[in-house]
C-alpha cells in the first residue's frame, strides 16, 4: 500500500506539464481559464496538436495508435490537462466509441475509423437516448430494416451532445422486435451527411446550444457499418457505458474546479473580509474537498484493480460516476454561491471571449463571474446523463450486491 | 502507487480472520465483555504470539519495525471482529510514543515488555473541560529539587483500568491552553498519590479517570523534553486516529455484510425486503460510503508516519471527519434496515453500531476534524 508516485511517474508528469504549457494555444487556454465558450474549431485544433505530439489517443493501447499509458499515467495526464486549462478531447470518439471498435469492430472498421479519430478528421456524437427511452434505454424504437446491402433507419435520437458538429453518429437501433427488448438491438455507425438525417437544436437551461434532437428519415446505412453481430448491440452498448462512466469521475476537472473555487472565495468580499474567512462557507469547501480526496483514491483503486486483473470494467464504475457527478455539481454550486447576488446577472455575450465588458457590471463583477451561474445550471445534467444516479444505484444493488 | 496489501500482510490478515471466527465469535465476545477486564487475557497472549504486539515497534527493542499500513491491517480486523483488547492504547499509542520519543533506558526496559504483552500502557492526554483539545492541560507538573510533582485530573483514559503504566500529559509551564509547556511523564500504576477510577464505556471497553495528588516522579520518567511534548502527543494521537479509521472501515464492512444478508433473507409482504428499491438504494449508499472510507483510511495510514506535521494533519483530519460522517450513515442505516433486530442487544448489529458511534467521539469527532481541515484552507 503506497500512494506515492514513482520517480518515473513524476518525470512523466513533468513532461506532460511542459507540453501543455508550451503547446496549448493562448486563446483556447484563456477561454477555459475564464469559463468562456469553446468552439468545435478549438477542439479540433487541439486534437491536431495532440496528434502531432503522438498523444492523439491517450487512453488507447499502442496497437491502435494510442499512447499505451497505464491507469496512473492517464490519471496524471488528465490532472495536468485540467490544471493547465487544456481542452478535453471529444469523449464520444475517444472514450466511448473507440473501446467498442477496438473490442468488437472488424479490422476494416478499426483501420478506417480509429486513425480518423486520432487525426481529428471525424467528429463523433452519441445516438443512445430517445424521447421515450431514457433510463429504460433498451426500450428504444429507432428502427433499422435490412434491404440488400443497406439498413434503412427511421426514428429519433435525443440529447445528442455536440451533435450539431458531428460527421458521424454511433447509434443503437432496433433490428428485431422478437424476444426480450435487449435482444433486438444493433450498434450502427451512421454518416451524418446521409440524406434523411436532420438535426434540431435543444437549448439548455443555461441558454446554450449543447444538445440536439437527431431525426432519421429513411436513412440508408451500408451494412458494413454494423458493429459486431446484428441484435448483439446491447452487449456493446453496456460495454461502452462502463467506459463512459469510468471517465465520469473527472478527478482532474474536479481538482481544477476546487482550485478555482478557492481562488474565488479568497477574492470575493464578505463583510469586509475575504469570503474564505467565513467558516460557514469554508466548511462547505472543506466538505467537498474531503469527498474529492476520497474519490481520487477510490477511482485509482477501482481502475487499477481492473487493469491488474486484466478484467473488463465492471459495475464498480457506477460508484465513481455517482460520486464524481455529485462532486462536480457541488463545486459548481459553491462557485455560484460565492458570488452572492452577483450570480444574478445573465449576460449572454459575456460568455464570448471577445466580449469587451460592460462598465456597469465590471465595477462589481469579477472576470470569473459571467459563466458561474450557467455552469451550475448546466452541471445538473451530470447526475442524469450516462445513467442517472438512481440507475447507477440499481446497477450497484443488482450487480455488486446481488439484490 | 500500490493499493493492495503484500503477500505477507495478507497472510497475517488471514490468520486474524481465522482467529476471530474460532476464538472470538459473538457469544464468546459476550462472555469476554462480562469479565472483570472487559477483554480477553487469553487473546492478548495470542496476539503476542502472532507478533501483533511487536508489529509496529522498533526492531532494536524487540519489535518488527512495521508501519502504519501494518497497523491498518490489524485494526481493520479489530473492527471486523469487534475485538476488545487494548491494542490501540498499549501498542499503537504508547508503544509508538516510546519508540518515537522515549529515552534509551525507557525503550530498553518497556518496549520489549509491551511487545511481549507483559505490560500494558495507556495514554492520559485529555481533561474534562478541554473537549478534544490536546493543548488543554491543567494538570500541573512542578519541579522540586530533583523530582517532578504531578497534580490534577485526566479524563476518559482508554483502557485505564487494566493499564500497568500511564503516560500522563502535565503542564510544566505556561497557561492551561498554551501549546508550549506540556510535558509527558511515565507514571506507574502503583505510584503513590495516583487514583484510578475505572468504568465501562458504551461498547463495553473500559476507561478510567485519573486523579493525581502530588505524584512524585524523577527526570527519568520524562518522555521527550520538558515543555515540548504537545507535538509528540499530537503525533501519537494522529497515528491512533489512522488506526481508528481502519477499525471503522472494518466495522462498516462487517455491518454492510450483515445488513446485505438480512435484506436477502428477511421476508415481508411475501418477498425478501431487499427487493424494495428504497432499501436497495440505501444499501448502495452504504457500500459507497464504506469504499470511500477505505480510501480515506489508506490516506490516513500512509501519512500517519509522516514527520511533516501539516501534511499529516491534513490527511488525518480529513480522514477522521469523513469516516465519522460515513460511519454515522452506515451505522444508522444498518440499524434502520434491520428494523427491530437493529435495536436489540442480542444481535451483533447494535454492537457494531455502538462501536462506530464511539469511534467518531474518540480523538475528535467529525465536526472537530472538519474544522481542523477547513482551517488549514486559510493557510493554503
Amino acid at each position: 500500500m503506497d500512494l506515492k508516485f514513482t520517480p518515473e511517474e513524476e518525470t512523466f508528469r513533468g513532461e506532460v506539464r511542459a507540453f501543455f504549457e508550451a503547446e496549448v494555444p493562448k486563446d483556447i487556454r484563456a477561454k477555459l481559464e475564464l469559463g468562456r465558450r469553446i468552439s468545435k474549431d478549438d477542439m479540433v485544433r487541439w486534437q491536431k496538436i495532440m496528434h502531432r505530439k503522438g498523444w492523439g489517443a491517450p487512453g488507447w493501447p499502442k496497437k491502435f495508435g494510442g499512447t499505451g499509458w497505464n491507469i496512473v499515467q492517464q490519471h496524471i495526464f488528465e490532472e495536468e490537462r485540467a490544471a493547465c486549462n487544456a481542452p478535453p478531447q471529444n469523449p464520444f470518439a475517444q472514450k466511448m466509441l473507440a473501446p467498442v471498435l477496438q473490442a468488437f469492430g472488424n479490422a476494416a472498421q478499426q483501420e478506417y475509423f480509429l486513425p480518423r479519430i486520432i487525426s481529428g478528421e471525424d467528429w463523433w456524437c452519441q445516438g443512445y437516448s430517445e424521447p421515450g427511452s431514457g433510463s429504460d434505454l433498451a426500450s428504444l424504437r429507432t428502427s433499422a430494416v435490412r434491404q440488400g446491402d443497406h439498413y434503412i433507419v427511421n426514428g429519433q435520437k435525443t440529447w445528442n451532445t455536440m451533435g450539431q458538429y458531428a460527421d458521424w453518429i454511433f447509434a443503437l437501433v432496433r433490428t428485431s422486435s422478437e424476444g426480450r427488448q435487449q435482444q433486438g438491438i444493433s450498434f450502427l455507425l451512421i454518416d451524418m451527411k446521409s440524406p434523411g438525417v436532420s438535426v434540431r437544436p435543444i437549448i439548455m437551461l443555461d441558454g446554450e446550444h449543447e444538445i440536439n434532437d437527431i431525426f432519421f428519415d429513411n436513412v440508408k446505412v451500408p451494412v458494413q457499418n454494423l458493429i459486431g453481430e446484428e441484435n448483439k448491440g446491447w452487449t456493446y452498448a453496456k460495454f461502452l457505458l462502463s467506459h463512459e462512466r469510468s471517465g465520469n469521475a473527472g478527478i482532474g476537472a474536479c481538482k481544477r474546479a476546487l482550485k478555482k473555487l478557492k481562488e474565488i472565495a479568497a477574492e470575493q468580499p464578505a463583510n469586509g473580509k475575504p469570503l474564505i474567512e467565513d467558516s460557514r462557507f469554508r466548511d462547505r469547501i472543506a466538505q467537498v474537498e474531503m469527498e474529492l480526496m476520497a474519490l481520487e483514491i477510490t477511482n485509482l483503486r477501482v481502475l487499477s484493480g481492473f487493469a491488474k486483473d486484466q478484467k473488463a470494467l465492471g459495475p464498480e464504475v457506477s460508484m465513481l460516476k455517482i460520486k464524481g457527478s455529485e462532486i462536480i455539481q457541488t463545486l459548481a454550486e459553491l462557485k455560484m454561491h460565492a458570488l452572492g447576488h452577483d450570480a444574478l446577472p445573465y449576460v449572454r455575450e459575456a460568455l464570448d471571449i471577445n466580449w469587451a465588458g460592460n462598465a456597469q457590471l465590471n465595477a462589481h463583477y469579477g472576470s470569473y463571474a459571467p459563466p458561474l451561474s450557467g455552469q451550475y445550471f448546466n452541471q445538473r445534467k451530470t447526475t442524469i446523463y450516462a445513467g442517472s444516479t438512481e440507475v447507477q444505484k440499481n446497477i450497484i444493488s443488482q450487480m455488486i450486491l446481488g439484490l | 502507487m500500490e493499493f493492495d496489501y503484500t503477500e505477507e500482510q495478507l497472510a497475517l490478515q488471514d490468520t486474524l480472520q481465522r482467529f476471530i471466527s474460532r476464538d472470538y465469535d459473538f457469544d464468546k465476545r459476550k462472555a469476554i465483555l462480562r469479565s472483570d477486564l472487559g477483554f480477553s487475557a487469553e487473546a492478548w497472549k495470542q496476539y503476542a504470539e502472532l507478533g501483533l504486539l511487536s508489529l509496529p515497534l522498533p526492531e532494536a527493542f524487540g519489535g518488527l519495525g512495521g508501519n502504519a499500513v501494518d497497523i491498518m491491517l490489524v485494526m481493520e480486523q479489530f473492527g471486523q471482529g469487534l475485538l476488545m483488547e487494548p491494542y490501540l492504547s498499549s501498542v499503537v499509542l504508547c508503544g509508538g510514543l516510546l519508540g518515537d520519543s522515549g529515552s534509551e533506558a525507557m525503550k530498553q526496559k518497556l518496549l520489549p515488555q509491551i511487545a511481549e504483552g507483559s505490560i500494558k500502557a495507556s495514554l492520559a492526554c485529555y481533561e474534562a473541560a478541554g473537549r478534544y483539545d490536546l493543548s488543554h492541560v491543567a494538570c500541573s507538573a512542578k519541579r522540586n529539587s530533583a523530582n517532578w510533582h504531578l497534580s490534577g485530573r485526566k479524563t476518559v483514559v482508554l483502557d485505564g483500568p487494566s493499564a500497568d503504566t500511564f503516560m500522563v500529559a502535565a503542564r510544566s509551564s505556561g497557561k492551561t491552553n498554551d501549546a508550549a509547556g506540556v510535558s509527558l511523564f511515565l507514571v506507574p500504576r502503583d505510584a503513590k498519590g495516583l487514583t484510578v477510577s475505572g468504568y465501562p464505556t458504551q461498547t463495553g471497553a473500559r476507561a478510567a479517570d485519573l486523579l493525581l495528588d502530588d505524584v512524585v516522579v524523577g527526570d527519568d520518567a520524562l518522555i521527550g523534553d520538558p515543555g515540548a511534548a504537545l507535538a509528540l502527543i499530537q503525533r501519537a494521537v494522529d497515528r491512533g486516529i489512522a488506526a481508528l479509521c481502519a477499525e471503522a472501515v472494518g466495522v462498516m464492512n462487517a455491518l454492510n455484510k450483515a445488513t446485505l444478508e438480512y435484506l436477502k433473507t428477511r421476508k415481508q409482504f411475501g418477498v425478501a425486503i431487499g427487493t424494495f428499491q428504497a432499501l436497495k438504494h440505501r444499501m448502495a449508499d452504504m457500500l459507497i460510503a464504506a469504499e470511500q472510507s477505505r480510501s480515506m483510511a489508506v490516506i490516513a495510514a500512509v501519512n500517519a508516519d509522516s514527520k511533516d506535521a501539516a501534511e499529516r494533519t491534513r490527511a488525518i483530519a480529513a480522514a477522521k471527519a469523513y469516516i465519522g460522517q460515513a460511519g454515522r450513515l452506515v451505522g444508522q442505516q444498518a440499524v434502520q434496515l434491520h428494523g427491530g433486530m437493529g435495536v436489540v442487544d442480542e444481535h451483533i448489529v447494535s454492537h457494531y453500531f455502538k462501536r462506530l458511534t464511539m469511534i467518531d467521539l474518540t480523538f475528535g469527532d467529525a465536526d472537530y476534524h472538519l474544522g481542523r481541515f477547513s482551517d488549514m484552507l486559510l493557510s493554503a
